[in-house]
């Protein structure tokens, strides 16, 4: 097991005109479940390859442990790439499966067999060992292909999107499995999605990264709570994050006709008067006394005790919105949840606000 | 109603089943042609006279990899053609199917399942590597990194006494400007593992010969791409009085079927010291030649061998001083055409036609050798036909349901269109208590694009 470090790690392609990772600073614990998100082209692919050494550095370096594994040839790495491949041979036993890359690098065969047994034991693969792969459901193929990573027993495990070609149903069961095998075994794993909801459900930390750059890292919660700027506060969450434009006046901030409190020393941070306020869907409650930001409903959705409203906006300042039609979505627990076509008012408990500087994007409250 | 993508419709795909899943197809839509494993559902079927793969994956991986198939043949690599994507499937129940990739059928293909088997000649198995070898070379000297090679995403394609080698799986693959040797050497380390769990599948189906070891297969095959990598494009260096060795180094790259299209040249400042190294090279050398020369379309050592009769037949008939391209015009109407157009309609599924003129020039140099005497093209064809062909299995299609194992025995695959499933005879095995799977059934699916963000607090809290 070991640490992974990535320091000021820069990958360029030929030709292009910015970089697809640039200077890339993280440090990935020692057993830490770490995983990197972002949008298509945010450069979390092109970070796992660099560790894996598929990707040239052109500047910084990348560690394992105390080695500053930068310039060595992907097989010297001591990682493992987990399901780049799982069809299982048929004539061979499950135990053959998940040995067989074992008995190619010449591992002896008491060996290959304790390791074998080890990995079935924590994927409750035990009684299948002498079978044929040829009945095993779905989730059990799965299962003997993490198998034949963990036989491996690398320092690091590497995962890029492993997911993306299951599904619906495969998919949540082995998001689940990976994450308790990942707490057991305890190795460290570097894994790279496009799904928040994945990220959130699945790591230990998650590094949230956006043309090339690395915008935060923290634990889901942190992310969550406090979004280092409007792209994370936007990405992570789902449904996401209500992003409105605010204007700064005496007393707190202006949404639409209402105004916000909020601290003095927060706007103080402020680099104008222009701001965005974020406010969580679950975050919002149906005032009680006609005060607050209006939205006009145009569709309610009702899951058991909660009820999901979605409309925009009411009472729009177009100085500040234009022609753009602000969405809203709010989460609220009500008996009697209101209907498609009023407009309510919305209150938000000050200490739920997320307010950004609309000039750097960054947070200051 | 499903929705086609194609480059070149066909309307007779449409009236096909697409509702149902590819699994459930009825018999009279699948042909069971031989392939290999896979960890999605895949089968041939057949539309009129026209046979394609269907692969079933979800519409995202599935356009993904249309597309890497069709950039492929932009750029003339061996693999096979997209036909369509299909989707937006639902069944009877109105439930989503995942989206369908519709591939040519490859002509004349050969499984590699098939090809190891007991009785293969050494020589064989190592033609059949070196195809493996230049097919891994060429895709990465265009930039793709397959990222899942093995033999089950190879098909073989007999290529005068060799064999030549397609891609037919791009799932995983990509296409960047140049590969770094990260990227290669990642490549090639999982053509080592997928390619020795291939062999190692054959052997443990008695479907391998006894003489072949798995381990030293995948060594010769990583020996193999080193060695033609370093020929086309390593760095050579020698002093100013050796100019000759640039010839030489174009000459045993087209030996090798390769084209040089840049190589660049550098003289140390005294002109002592003259560095060179292929940048940019290309494969098919001699088809290239021949279907300049002749229109035909044919794999490399074909083109090859057909390249060497078109010069035998210059000299023969002392035309060295007529240019090159009258001359293979009148050698494709005097000796090619007339040779191939006496294949019996019954037979012309047994080989393709370039392969057909390979095997008749041999012939007759055997039945020269023994009759010690000149013997005409057209007798030559005419005692193929009789000793040869007509004992020769079909290959145009050739059928998989019946696997030949050790001892000669044949063994029946469980089912004849899913060789991932092994053989009929593998015994059925009682259900076992697996607690995995029956936390499995009461999956949520409802989280798949959702987290709650209240069970997230409490687990973490």
């Amino acid at each position: 097991m070991a640490t992974v470090t990535y320091k000021e790690a820069t990958r360029v392609y030929p030709g292009a005109d910015h970089a697809a990772v640039d200077k890339l600073n993280l440090e990935i614990g020692d057993g830490e479940f770490m995983v990197l998100v972002g949008p298509s082209g945010c450069g979390k692919s092109t970070s796992l390859r660099m560790l894996a050494g598929l990707e040239e550095i052109n500047s910084g370096s990348v560690w394992i442990g105390d080695r500053d594994v930068t310039d060595l040839p992907p097989k010297d790495r001591d990682i493992a790439m987990v399901f780049q491949n799982y069809a299982l041979y048929p004539h061979m036993t499950v135990a053959d499966n998940m040995g067989f890359a074992l008995k190619m690098k010449g591992v002896n065969k008491d060996e290959r067999e304790k390791r074998v047994l080890e990995a079935a034991k924590l994927l409750g693969l035990e009684d299948l060992l002498a079978r044929k792969p040829k009945n095993l459901s779905g989730g059990q193929r799965q299962r003997v292909a993490m198998g034949r990573a963990i036989v491996r027993d690398p320092q690091v495990f590497l995962m890029d999107e492993p997911l993306s070609n299951l599904d619906a149903k495969l998919r949540v069961q082995t998001r689940t499995q990976i994450a308790a095998l990942q707490t057991r075994l305890g190795v460290t794993t570097v894994y790279v999605t496009h799904d928040q909801v994945e990220a959130m459900t699945m790591g230990d930390r998650v590094a949230v990264m956006k043309d090339g750059v690395l915008q935060q890292v923290d634990r889901p919660l942190a992310l969550y709570d406090t979004p280092k700027n409007i792209f994370v506060a936007g990405f992570i969450g789902s449904p996401a994050m209500n992003l409105m434009p605010g204007t700064i006046v005496d007393g707190g901030v202006r949404v639409t006709d209402h105004v916000v409190p909020v601290a003095r020393e927060v706007l103080d941070r402020a680099q104008s008067a222009d701001l965005v306020v974020g406010i969580r869907p679950e975050s919002f409650e149906v005032s009680p006394t006609g005060e607050g930001i209006a939205m006009k409903i145009s569709a309610v959705e009702e899951t058991g005790a909660d009820s999901y409203l979605y409309g925009t906006l009411g009472n729009q300042d177009p100085a500040t919105l234009g022609d753009e039609v602000q969405q809203v979505v709010a989460r609220v627990t009500t008996r009697t949840p209101p209907q498609r076509g009023d407009t309510i008012r919305l209150h938000v408990d000050p200490a739920n606000l997320h307010v950004f500087d609309k000039i750097s994007s960054l947070r200051i409250s | 109603m499903p929705r086609f993508l194609s480059a070149k419709p066909d309307a007779r795909l449409i009236p096909l089943p697409w509702s149902t899943p590819l699994s459930q197809w009825p018999a009279e839509h699948l042909v069971a042609l031989p392939r290999g494993i896979s960890r999605h559902v895949v089968r041939f079927i057949t539309v009129g006279d026209g046979v394609f793969a269907a692969k079933e994956v979800n519409q995202e991986l599935a356009l993904r990899e249309y597309r890497l198939l069709h950039d492929l043949m932009r750029l003339h690599t061996p693999a096979v053609e997209p036909v369509a994507v299909v989707s937006g499937r639902v069944d009877d129940a109105g439930e989503p199917l995942d989206s369908i990739l519709l591939t040519k059928h490859l002509d004349f293909s050969l499984p590699y399942r098939s090809l190891f088997s007991p009785g293969v000649r050494h020589d064989t198995v190592i033609r059949l590597l070196d195809a493996m070898v230049v097919l891994l070379a060429r895709l990465h000297l265009l930039g793709f990194m397959w990222g899942d090679v093995s033999l089950s995403n190879i098909l073989f394609r007999r290529d005068a006494g060799s064999f030549a080698a397609y891609l037919v799986d791009a799932e995983t693959g990509e296409l960047h400007d140049r590969l770094s040797d990260g990227q290669r050497a990642h490549d090639l380390g999982i053509a080592r593992i997928n390619i020795f769990g291939d062999f190692c599948d054959l052997e443990a189906g008695g479907l391998l010969d006894e003489s072949l070891d798995p381990l030293n297969l995948v060594d010769t095959i990583e020996a193999r791409y080193q060695e033609l990598w370093k020929e086309l494009t390593g760095i050579e260096e020698f002093s100013g009085s050796e100019l000759y060795r640039i010839e030489s180094r174009v000459r045993r790259l087209n030996a090798l079927g390769f084209d040089i299209a840049e190589l660049d040249i550098q003289t140390s400042p005294d002109g002592q010291r003259i560095t060179i190294q292929p940048k940019v090279v290309d494969a098919g050398h001699h088809s290239r030649r021949l279907m300049r020369l002749t229109g035909l379309d044919t794999e490399e050592n074909q083109a090859r061998r057909l390249l060497n009769d078109l010069d035998t037949y210059r000299a023969r008939t002392n035309q060295q001083h007529v240019d090159e391209a009258v001359v293979a015009h009148e050698w494709l109407t005097e000796c090619f055409e007339p040779v191939v157009n006496m294949v019996p309609a019954d037979l012309a599924d047994k080989r393709d036609p370039a392969q057909v003129y390979h095997e008749v020039l041999d012939y007759r140099w055997y039945m020269s050798q023994r009759e010690k005497r000149e013997v005409p093209l057209t007798e030559a064809m005419r005692g193929y036909i009789k000793d040869v062909l007509r004992n020769l299995p079909d290959e145009v299609m050739s059928r998989a349901a019946l696997v030949q194992v050790q001892n000669g025995d044949t063994r029946q695959l469980a089912n004849p269109y899913d060789p991932s499933m092994g053989f009929a005879t593998d015994e059925e095995e009682p259900a076992v208590h697996d607690p995995w799977e029956e936390a499995a059934q009461d999956v949520d699916i409802s989280s798949l694009d959702h987290f709650d963000i209240d069970a997230l607090r409490a687990k973490k809290g």
